[in-house]
Parts: C-alpha cells; sequence; structure tokens
C-alpha cells in the first residue's frame, strides 16, 4: 500500500544526503541502545516511512519542509482551508496567485517541486472524512492545528485504533503523534504514545477554557473597546442585516469596515477610545496572532522528534516541550503525566460524581461536562441502557427533531429520569471520534453510610 | 501585506523593520532559515555574500537552493529562492566570500543595520566579529551542526523600550494617590457599581487606621489576609466588585518605584554625561531620571493603564480619565526637561517627539539596557567562561558543547578538513588537543569528555534541517527584537542540543 518515491534508488545514491548519512550509518556516544548505523535507515526513510501531517498552515508548512529535508520520501498532508491573504506572511510555501486554492495540495506541489526526493500526497479534506483504515496505514502522525477540538479528536481517534491483548496494549497497533501548538512568541512541542504517555485529554487542563465577555457587559456597560465590537458583532449585525442580511464573513472587507465603523460609534457613545481596524479584525476573526518564527521552532522541535522516532536514532523527547522568546530564549522539557482518569485513554468508565441525583437536572450534567476544565466538551449527546435492556437517548441537540423530543428531559432530575446510581452513561461529542462511557456515582448514598 | 504580526510589535516596530537592510554572510541552511524567518514579515532589505558555487550536497538540507543553480552562485540562488517568499523585500548578492570581503574591500559590512554569519571557521569568525565591533554593526553568529545549535549575539550597546514582560504589574498608586486621584477616590460613592479599585481604597483607609505605625499598604500575607477580611465582612450577596477588590489584594499595591535595572540606567555614564552623540534613548533616560528624583517622590511616571473591571460605563470611564490625565502630565514634563537637554546640546528640539516620551513613560519600570562582549573576547584569558565553569567543571553541560563547536572551527584553520568528514577515530584525538590546549591557553584545567567529542566527529560537518530551522526560528526573532527594539534579546549565548531538548543561555 506504501507509495514509493519518484526514484528510490536515484534518491538513495544522491549525495544530497551525504551529510543525514552520517548520521544514519555511524555509531555513536549519546546514540539509543538500539539503534543499528546501517545504510537502511536512510532506505527505510526514503521508501517505507509514511508520515501524515494534519495541517497545512503555519505549522504544516515548516512540518513538510523540514521532514522533507531530513530524508523522509512518502508524506500525506490533511487540510480542508483554501489559501488566504493574511496567511502568506508566515505559509511560507504559498504565494498571492494561489489565494483561493487548496492549503493541502499547493503545499503539496511546492515541496514536490523543490525537493525531488520526497512526494508528498495532499488531502483536501475534514481530518473526520477519514476512518480508522485511513489512519492505521501511518508509521508516525504529525499535528500543526490551532484547533483544539481536532487535536482531541484526532487523539481519541489513535486511541480507539489501539488493540488490547489480556488488558495489555498490542505494540504493533500504536501510531505515535506529535503535536505542536503556537501563539505568539509561546510554543509547545510533545510527543504522545497512545495508551502509554499522557494524551491530548490527560492534559486537558492546560488548554484554558475560552474567555467571553458577559453578555450584560457587551449589551449595558461596555468598557473596553472589545466590548464595543463584540456588541456590534452580535446584536447591532444581525438587527440591522446590512449586505442584504447575508452572514458576517471576517474575510470581506467590506463587513469588517462596517463593524468598525459602528464600533467607533458606540465607543463613542460611551467615551471609549482605542477601537482600530487592526483590533476590529482580531476580534471577529479571533487571529491569534502568529508568527513565523515561533511556527518554524516548533515545527522543527516536532519534527526532530519524528526523525528520532524513525530512525531510533535518539531516545525521543519525554514528552512535553515548552518554549518561549519573549525574554531572551527560554525551553523547559518535563514529562507529562498520564492520567489513571483521564477520559480518553485509561480504558476504563470514568465516574461521574452526582451530588444528589434528586436536584440534579440533566441541564447541569450537560453544563458540567461543558464547563468543567476536565472535560470540556461542545455539544455533548448522552445516551443510556435503561433496566430493560433499551437503548435511550437522554438528550442529543444536533438533530432538530430529537433535540425537540429531548428537551424536555434537560430540566427533569437524573431521579425523575429513572437513573440509578452506578447506570452508564454514553457520551458522544464533536471532540471524539468515539462515544466516551461515564459512570453515575451518586454522593448521597456515601454521606447515608456515614 | 496584511498581517497580524504588527499585534504583537506595532506599526512603529514593523516600520522600523520595513527600513531595516540586513547582511546575510556565507549560505548555508541556517544562515537560510534566518533571512526567511525576516523576508516573510516583510524586513525591508537583505543582501547575501558567499562566494561558493552550488553543489549536489548543499540541497540536502538548503530549502533555499535547488537542482537548476547547480553550479551556479549559491549567494545568486538563495537571494532569488528567498525573495520568492515576499516581493515586497529587496534582495541582493555578492559572489564573494567572507573572507574575500574582509580582505579587499572591508567597509562593506559597515552600512547594515545587522550581520547574519553562520558556520565559519575560528580566523573568519574572529575578524569579521571585529570588524563589526569596531564599526557598531550587531552581529548575530550562528551553529548548526548534527544535533546541536548555537546562537552568539554581539552587539555593543541595546536600549529596549518596549521589553512586553509577561505579567505585567498594574501600576494603580492606592497607597500614595496623586492628589487627582484621591480627590476623585474620595468624591465618589462606593457602590456596587463602581470598579473594584474605589472599593479597595475605601477599606485601605480603614485598615491604615488599624496599624500602629504610617503603614500604607499590606506586605506579608497576614497584613494582606487582615485586608480581604475587612472586605469581606461589609460584602453583600452578589457584589462583583468586592469580590474583585478582595482578589486584587495580593497584587494591586507596590507599582511605580524604580526597580534595580532602572537605577542602573540612571547611574549609567551614557545617562549622566550627554553630549551632542548621545542616542535620545539616554536624553530621554536623564530626563526621566529628573523626572523621578526631582519632581515626583522617586516615583515613576504614572503608565496610565487600568485593567478591566466589573462596573457601569460611566464609573469606570471616568476613573480611566482620572489614570490617563495624570499619565499625560507626567510625561509632558519628562517631555518639556528632554527639550531643555536638547536646546543645552544644541540639538534641533524636533528630534525626540512627544509620542516616544509618552512610550518611554509607559514603559518606565521596564526599561532595559544590554551591553555586550566583543566575540574575540571569548579568546582571553579574562573571558567570562571561567567563573561560569563552577570547579573547573565542564563535563556533561552545554557549556561544554558550545567549547567544543569552538574547537571545531580551531580545528577546521589548523587542520583543513572537516572533524570527522573521513575518519571519526584519528579526528577525535586531533579535536581533543586542540580543546586541551584552548582550555590550557584560558588558564582552565577543565576537560571535554571524549563523549562529546566523538558526538562531533560523527557528525563529520553534517547540517540537520529540523536544528537549523529550530536554530534560524529563534535567530530571526532575535534579530526582529534588535531591530525593533523591542522585547529582550538573548545575552548573549544561547546552546542547543536537539538530543536531550535542553537549551541554556550564557553570558559569554
Amino acid at each position: 500500500m506504501s507509495v514509493a518515491s519518484p526514484n528510490p534508488a536515484l534518491a538513495l545514491q544522491s549525495k544530497r544526503w551525504n551529510g543525514l548519512r552520517h548520521l544514519l550509518e555511524r555509531e555513536g556516544p549519546f546514540c539509543k541502545g538500539d539503534f543499528s548505523p546501517s545504510p537502511d535507515n536512510l532506505e527505510f526513510l526514503q521508501t517505507k516511512c509514511k508520515v501524515l501531517v494534519i495541517g497545512a498552515g503555519g505549522l504544516g508548512c515548516e512540518l513538510l519542509k523540514d521532514l522533507a529535508l531530513v530524508g523522509f520520501g512518502d508524506l500525506h498532508v490533511i487540510d480542508m482551508d483554501t489559501i488566504e491573504l493574511s496567511n502568506l506572511n508566515r505559509q511560507f510555501l504559498f504565494r498571492r496567485s494561489d489565494i483561493g486554492a487548496s492549503k493541502a495540495e499547493c503545499a503539496a506541489r511546492f515541496i514536490n517541486g523543490r525537493v525531488p526526493t520526497c512526494r508528498v500526497t495532499p488531502h483536501f479534506k475534514r481530518i473526520q472524512d477519514f476512518d480508522e483504515t485511513f489512519y492505521s496505514q501511518f508509521h508516525l502522525i504529525v499535528c500543526g492545528l490551532d484547533s483544539i477540538v481536532a487535536r482531541r479528536w484526532i487523539n481519541g481517534m489513535l486511541l480507539s485504533m489501539l488493540r488490547y491483548e489480556d488488558g495489555s496494549i498490542d505494540v504493533s497497533s500504536i501510531v505515535p503523534m506529535i503535536d505542536g501548538g503556537t501563539e505568539g512568541f509561546k510554543g509547545n512541542a510533545r510527543v504522545i504514545l497512545p495508551g502509554f504517555t499522557a494524551c491530548i485529554e490527560c492534559t486537558l487542563d492546560l488548554f484554558p477554557p475560552q474567555v467571553n465577555y458577559p453578555l450584560c457587559t457587551i449589551a449595558n456597560t461596555p468598557r473596553l473597546p472589545e466590548h464595543c465590537i463584540e456588541y456590534v458583532k452580535l446584536i447591532q449585525w444581525d438587527k440591522e442585516s446590512p449586505f442584504n442580511s447575508v452572514p458576517l464573513d471576517g474575510d470581506d472587507p467590506q463587513h469588517i469596515g462596517w463593524i468598525y465603523e459602528r464600533s467607533l460609534e458606540r465607543a463613542s457613545e460611551f467615551n471609549i477610545t482605542g477601537i482600530t481596524y487592526r483590533l476590529v479584525q482580531g476580534v471577529i476573526k479571533h487571529i491569534i496572532p502568529a508568527v513565523a518564527s515561533t511556527n518554524a521552532v516548533i515545527a522543527a522541535a516536532c519534527a526532530l522528534e519524528v526523525f528520532k522516532l524513525a530512525t531510533s536514532c535518539y531516545d525521543s523527547m519525554a514528552n512535553y516541550l515548552n518554549f518561549n522568546d519573549l525574554d531572551g530564549i527560554y525551553t523547559y522539557t518535563y514529562e507529562a503525566e498520564k492520567s489513571e482518569t483521564c477520559l480518553a485513554c485509561s480504558n476504563t468508565p470514568q465516574l461521574l460524581p452526582i451530588e444528589d441525583p434528586n436536584t440534579t437536572t440533566l441541564e447541569d450534567v450537560i453544563k458540567l461536562l461543558c464547563e468543567s476544565a476536565k472535560y470540556q466538551l461542545k455539544s455533548p449527546a448522552l445516551t443510556t441502557v435503561t433496566k430493560e435492556g433499551k437503548q435511550k437517548t437522554l438528550y442529543l441537540g444536533t438533530v432538530k427533531s430529537i433535540e425537540q423530543a429531548t428537551r424536555k428531559n434537560l430540566t427533569q432530575s437524573l431521579g425523575e429520569l429513572g437513573l440509578e446510581d452506578g447506570q452508564q452513561l454514553t457520551v458522544t461529542d464533536i471532540t471524539s471520534p468515539t462515544a466516551i462511557t461515564l459512570q453515575l456515582k451518586y454522593q448521597a448514598n456515601e454521606v447515608e453510610m456515614i | 501585506m496584511s498581517s497580524p504580526a504588527p499585534k504583537l510589535w506595532g506599526e512603529h516596530g514593523q516600520m522600523l523593520l520595513e527600513s531595516a537592510n540586513i547582511c546575510l554572510a556565507n549560505v548555508t541552511a541556517v544562515g537560510c532559515e534566518t533571512a526567511k524567518g525576516l523576508v516573510l514579515p516583510g524586513i525591508g532589505g537583505f543582501t547575501v555574500a558567499d562566494g561558493s558555487t552550488v553543489k549536489e550536497e548543499d540541497l540536502g538540507n538548503n530549502f533555499f537552493l535547488d537542482a537548476s543553480y547547480i553550479g551556479k552562485s549559491k549567494a545568486l540562488a538563495c537571494m532569488q529562492l528567498l525573495q520568492e517568499l515576499n516581493p515586497d523585500v529587496n534582495g541582493d548578492y555578492v559572489d564573494e566570500s567572507v573572507d574575500y570581503i574582509l580582505a579587499n574591500r572591508s567597509n562593506f559590512f559597515d552600512n547594515f543595520d545587522l550581520v547574519i554569519a553562520s558556520n565559519l571557521n575560528e580566523q573568519t569568525l574572529i575578524s569579521l566579529s571585529n570588524r563589526l565591533w569596531e564599526s557598531n554593526v550587531p552581529l548575530l553568529y550562528c551553529r548548526s551542526l548534527g544535533m546541536l545549535g548555537t546562537i552568539r549575539l554581539q552587539i555593543k550597546e541595546h536600549c529596549i523600550v518596549e521589553a512586553h514582560p509577561d505579567n505585567r504589574q498594574f501600576d494603580l498608586r492606592l497607597e500614595h494617590p496623586f492628589e487627582t486621584l484621591r480627590e476623585h477616590l474620595e468624591s465618589t460613592e462606593v457602590t456596587s457599581k463602581v470598579p473594584w479599585l474605589l472599593v479597595l481604597y475605601k477599606y485601605l483607609k480603614v485598615w491604615q487606621k488599624q496599624q500602629d505605625g504610617d503603614q500604607k499598604a499590606p506586605k506579608n500575607y497576614k497584613e494582606k489576609l487582615a485586608l480581604k477580611e475587612l472586605i469581606e465582612k461589609e460584602m453583600k450577596a452578589d457584589e462583583e466588585n468586592h469580590e474583585e477588590a478582595i482578589k486584587a489584594v495580593n497584587t494591586a499595591f507596590g507599582a511605580g518605584r524604580v526597580s534595580s535595572d532602572l537605577k542602573a540606567i540612571f547611574n549609567d555614564d551614557a545617562c549622566e554625561q550627554l553630549n551632542k552623540k548621545s542616542n535620545p534613548f539616554w536624553i530621554m533616560a536623564k530626563a526621566l531620571k529628573h523626572f523621578v528624583t526631582e519632581e515626583n517622590n522617586g516615583y515613576v511616571p504614572l503608565p496610565g493603564v487600568l485593567p478591566d473591571m466589573t462596573a457601569n460605563t460611566e464609573s469606570y470611564i471616568a476613573l480611566q480619565h482620572v489614570y490617563r490625565q495624570q499619565a499625560l502630565h507626567d510625561a509632558d514634563q519628562v517631555y518639556h526637561k528632554c527639550q531643555d537637554y536638547l536646546k543645552q546640546l544644541s540639538l534641533p528640539v524636533d528630534s525626540i517627539d512627544e509620542r516616544s516620551v509618552r512610550l518611554l513613560c509607559r514603559e518606565a519600570a521596564g526599561l532595559a539596557v544590554i551591553r555586550g562582549t566583543r566575540i574575540a573576547d571569548e579568546y582571553e584569558k579574562s573571558c567570562r567562561l571561567q567563573p561560569l565553569v563552577e570547579d573547573n567543571e565542564l563535563q556533561g553541560t552545554l557549556t561544554a558543547y558550545n567549547f567544543a563547536l569552538r574547537a571545531y572551527e580551531r580545528f577546521l584553520c589548523e587542520c583543513g578538513n572537516i572533524p570527522g568528514e573521513c575518519t571519526v577515530e584519528q579526528d577525535i584525538g586531533r579535536l581533543k588537543s586542540i580543546a586541551s590546549k584552548m582550555l590550557n591557553d584560558l588558564g582552565m584545567h577543565a576537560t571535554i569528555s571524549n563523549d562529546v567529542l566523538h558526538e562531533i566527529c560523527r557528525f563529520g560537518g553534517a547540517e540537520l534541517h529540523a536544528v537549523s530551522a529550530f536554530i534560524g526560528g529563534c535567530a530571526a526573532q532575535e534579530v526582529i527584537k534588535i531591530i525593533t527594539k523591542q522585547y529582550k534579546p538573548i545575552d548573549n549565548t544561547f546552546i542547543y542540543n536537539a538530543v536531550t531538548t535542553e537549551s541554556v543561555t550564557l553570558k559569554l
């Protein structure tokens, strides 16, 4: 099933790899114990090792370049986005003439042209468009994503691919995941061996839930320029329906211009200063300021870990790198710990503690699943199996007819819904490709026992 | 080009970047990756200097060369492929080596805002760094070898106004309110709708009365707890501003004083003794010093920046107005003092504008000056390496790798080949004797382990692209910091080991 690089024999003899060969064909005092120096290592990278890069944005462009130039010959890249003008200052594989085209396809074409020893296969798709059979063909997966949900989904996919034998993991079912993220001058890179080391869900509290301004502040007591912009975006746009009632498009300069003008008016009404066009753009598009240099550093750190894992030349990083260069250059590597109670990788149903089933409503449970740092779900759907062995949908918000039918359950207590201590809830959410199981644990019982 | 980057260094930083001209001396992967990180955000111009031609082995690790350039000028090739990234940037090249330029037209480098060099031999490195030190052009020297990378910044003096600290403390002056603030605080009724600052002030007054002495603000945990309890006792249900006031007790006090860094700037000769050639930074610093010591009881100018606080619009904006007015007033005083100094020095009064002074006043608490050292000084007996190496112990540290890379550069000059290029074993011994001699010459009795030297020879001169990309990304950001005069650059040597994913910064 593996696709050979254009001309492997030629590529392997090429003088271009003289330097890389020293690293792969000589032994050294710091090499990993089971490293065997040999020309086979380069041959493996060039012809056999298959790596998937997820995302062809700021990190993805760097990753493809870095991997191609450390000897990888068979790369795949997935990205559902098209190229915008604002990408060009860091997504260096794209030019003005590429605006509107697929990121994955453009990036692949550029790398294939510049580095003839590498074949990149593009997928202009969403990660959710592929299943286990696709993901399991890769030796390694690297993520350069700006979305936490997508990271969690891939993490869940790789965990679902694990095969257990007598409770222990069949190591051949492991596909390591290397994940990078950046924000301004800060970034991180991590190595995840699914089932063995901390996964994305184990350390979910590293991503703080997004701060939203309270609606009453925006509507009644604005103080910051951001409050005024949010007001225009959330309230005035729908009320005044400009541009023939089209939905707000953050990439349309006319729309941003409209918001800018209205925000200025609102700000001056409240004597608030500091509205700029750029601020409006930032608030509307939720721009996380990205800089080319941080992307370069973090992608390089990820590529080095892919290289180490693929060649066994050095031990991989254990397992989390923090980087920032606001004040000098600072790096810190530490071992993020695997959580024994992780919903995703513990391989056992986790307990959901409920104080009192008679006062806790289903809505309270859903709110907890969304707001607690441990879960951070987006729009969970809940089902359970009744005593009679019937599948029962408690709530599902994404399909209109089912939402209407199950809405009444939201205000009922767990007791009223007939849910008992120890009963299992099956939860599905966009953050994971597979369902998670939670077991209700009523605290009231313990109180009585004391 | 529409770009979110100016959010991080502002339009004024972007303007400095767009008018900067840099030189890339010696074409390597790490050099090109650094240049890429500058061409993308829109540096004004870059000139590539390299005397060699493109060979097949260069293609393996450098993204800015391709097969169509084989046999052609390397400087031309990488200039063209880098310029492709951003049509707004001016690219230029000279197909001459650093050695040739230094020998025949050494003033070539004098007009650049900064020179990036990489992977040189010892002789060329020392000549280039001496030349640039004399002409006061900053040099960023990068190394990338196998799994190792370093960055050395050589700069005489670097003054930073906007350091952009990660956790900025708000300077509120509650314990020493300026006149208009005191009036505002004392004439405003504390309700559940006003910003927490007014709540905190009210209870701070109560707390102050309870103290025996003349203490203005709680210092330790116990005192802070007492103040928190005072607020909590009087708080009614869901008074958000009272809750915020309790939280603010820990961080609201103590700002506005002169830090040790700022004190050092005030006492610096450059600040004490202004002359016609003084950098505007030092003229402003002296005016700032005058304001702090003579006019403001030892407090820096008020930054005038408030955090967001739950409150109704009117009371928040009114409070913000009080702070902003005072900040403008303070900055005005400093500006007038600047004008006095400019007149005394017979310099045009418009050589320092109000905007710059306001910015300097807002950032006064975080001003920083870096005074660098010459690379050549690292080879002198009085070098800073000695005190850094405790008990002459170099084993197992990143410092050892940095030193070994210097020995590698001497090896290139003395032996005429690359360590480990053909044979590893033999070169380990030769590299070891060079390293030992270098340490000896510095009066140090430390040794470098065979393992470190073996590892360096094992690389055989290979530049691994991903290590170059890591170092190049870091180096590009350091250049942006120096050109925009924002954020603190390294002082002065960054060492990275990709085997262990460790790094350290040394002041050499």
